[in-house]
């Protein structure tokens, strides 16, 4: 028998325990902030954020990272859309068609597990192979495709979790309505989900702008702003990754400057979901 | 007097079992045109399952196997339907806890209306109107249409579903316990609003409360363990039962 002490003393150390593990978390995310800023800021000018690298730039030269910065925002967002375009037709698919068929369900989920395992450095090799195959060059839009297929599987199944808390008696309410498959994804289950929706779109579009290794062989690297989908582009991690492996202080610290930028950018776009988001939320049925 | 009503539904061996769970038993029956049917019963004995193999929202679930003959209107409904969503939409449905979809009040009764191609704003204005009014809702809402149905109180969104329901125009209402979830007042507004509508539409309700089906049967189909054990006239049913289980149940020797 547990008396009443015990449970006490148990009920204290677990929200110790529990405190303590938020707190290490905010600890580690203040701590990179921290930083980013106290790095960041000294080093940060506008001519970092308005220009492109002047010859010598990877060396203390003039210049900025205009290059990198509508680079990445050109492949995350290419690469989100694609994603999308992709993964809430499968999304929407895994739960409503195959609802009731459990065992393919589990299946396919296991597959997109797998392919969210895999490291993001295998897809940008992969790619490449299927490049070299074709003959085609490092490029925007091969770069775009390799995140797409990448940040796919993520966006899938932060969907697919947010679907599954849709209660069965609204998927009846609305089959009894003699709504068609499509009518219930489209009509109810999107709209019963768009804040995870949403927060599922951001997560990719995180990990979309914030990957070197898969874009470090489909979309090169270049100190010009790509004009066409065929030129290569420069990056954000890949531009913060040649100036910090600088032996030069002044460009290790311009690297801060960058990853300032890309957190910023980030940020923004988070601010933008979650008010979004917000909007739709009180159509939500508990 | 139940010779002299049409049948609207006729359920002959049915049969449904969900996995290994061997759910309704031999089911023969016959349900009456404009008439509120009620679907008696303790928990647990098969009630949900026939309502809802009634307008095959069994198909929703795996595992459901069911053999037999349901005919809506003299067609059996598990052979040779062209269009499953047409034969769903001859019935509105009424659950045990109101499901409204996750858009507006407006939105909510239009809904039906939109998705069979009506989309002309002052028509969708009237009839959501007219449905409001018919689910006793309008005064309520008429002044918030705009807003999310999930601001609605619980008996209200049941009202909802009921508006939502007669919005697509069926020919059966199935009511599965429609006041369950539901404080006293709202449940006398569902009852009441039933109990006008048969006129205009055959009622099929479910549930497990004796009094309740006192005040509304006209004819009472009682299940217990899978198998219909009375099927009779709601008057006939309560002074007169003829068989010993239902005399057991009506003295509330079991619940």
């Amino acid at each position: 028998m547990k008396n009443s002490k015990y449970r006490k003393n148990e009920e204290k150390i677990f929200i110790m325990l529990m405190q303590a593990s938020c707190g290490i978390i905010l600890l580690i995310m203040g701590l990179i902030l921290l930083t980013i800023l106290r790095k960041g800021i000294p080093a940060f000018s506008w001519e970092i954020l308005t220009s492109v690298p002047k010859g010598g730039f990877y060396f203390g030269g003039e210049g900025g990272i205009l290059n990198a910065i509508i680079g990445s925002i050109y492949l995350a967002m290419g690469a989100t859309f694609i994603a999308l375009i992709i993964s809430l037709p499968t999304a929407l698919f895994l739960n409503v068609h195959l609802r009731k068929y459990r065992k393919l369900q589990n299946a396919i989920r296991l597959f997109i597990d797998i392919l969210w395992g895999i490291p993001s450095v295998v897809y940008g090799s992969f790619a490449f192979t299927i490049m070299i195959y074709f003959g085609l060059r490092a490029s925007l839009i091969a770069g775009i495709l390799t995140v797409a297929v990448f940040i796919a599987p993520i966006m899938i199944r932060s969907m697919d979790e947010t679907l599954k808390t849709v209660p069965l008696i609204l998927y009846e309410a609305a089959t009894s309505l003699g709504s068609t498959k499509f009518e219930i994804s489209y009509k109810v289950f999107f709209k019963q989900c768009i804040p995870g929706m949403v927060t599922a779109i951001l997560l990719s579009f995180g990990r979309a702008i914030g990957d070197a290794a898969s874009v470090l062989f489909t979309t090169g690297f270049t100190d010009n702003i790509p004009k066409s989908l065929t030129q290569p582009a420069a990056t954000l991690p890949l531009s913060i990754f040649f100036q910090l492996t600088s032996p030069i202080p002044e460009v290790r610290e311009r690297a801060y400057a960058a990853a300032l930028i890309l957190t910023i950018i980030i940020l923004l776009i988070s601010i933008t979901g979650r008010g979004i988001s917000l909007r739709y939320m009180n159509n939500q049925i508990k | 007097m139940l010779h002299m009503t049409k049948e609207k539904i006729h359920i002959e061996n049915l049969e449904v079992s969900i996995g290994k769970e061997h759910i309704l038993k031999n089911i023969n029956c016959t349900i009456p045109e404009k008439k509120i049917t009620v679907i008696l019963g303790p928990s647990g004995c098969g009630k949900t399952t026939l309502l809802k193999s009634m307008n095959r929202l069994t198909d929703l679930y795996s595992d459901v196997k069911i053999n037999g003959k349901i005919e809506l209107n003299g067609k059996n409904i598990y052979n040779g339907i062209s269009d499953i969503n047409d034969l769903r939409r001859k019935m509105g449905l009424l659950s045990q806890r109101p499901a409204p979809l996750p858009m507006n009040i407006f939105n909510n009764v239009a809904y039906g209306l939109k998705i069979s191609g009506r989309r002309k704003k002052r028509y969708l204005r009237l009839r959501v109107e007219h449905y409001l009014k018919q689910a006793n809702l309008w005064d309520e809402v008429k002044d918030r249409l705009y807003s999310p149905a999930n601001s609605l109180s619980i008996g209200q969104q049941q009202r909802l579903c009921l508006a939502r329901g007669l919005a697509v125009d069926p020919e059966l209402i199935l009511a599965d316990e429609p006041t369950s979830s539901l404080d006293p007042i709202s449940s006398q507004a569902i009852e009441n609003r039933l109990m006008e509508l048969k006129n205009h539409y055959t009622i099929i309700v479910v549930t497990h409360a004796l009094r309740q089906a006192r005040r509304i049967a006209d004819y009472i189909i009682f299940l217990y363990l899978g198998e219909i054990i009375e099927q009779c006239e709601a008057s006939e049913f309560f002074n007169n039962p003829k068989n010993e289980i239902t005399k057991a149940y009506l003295r509330g020797s079991f619940n």
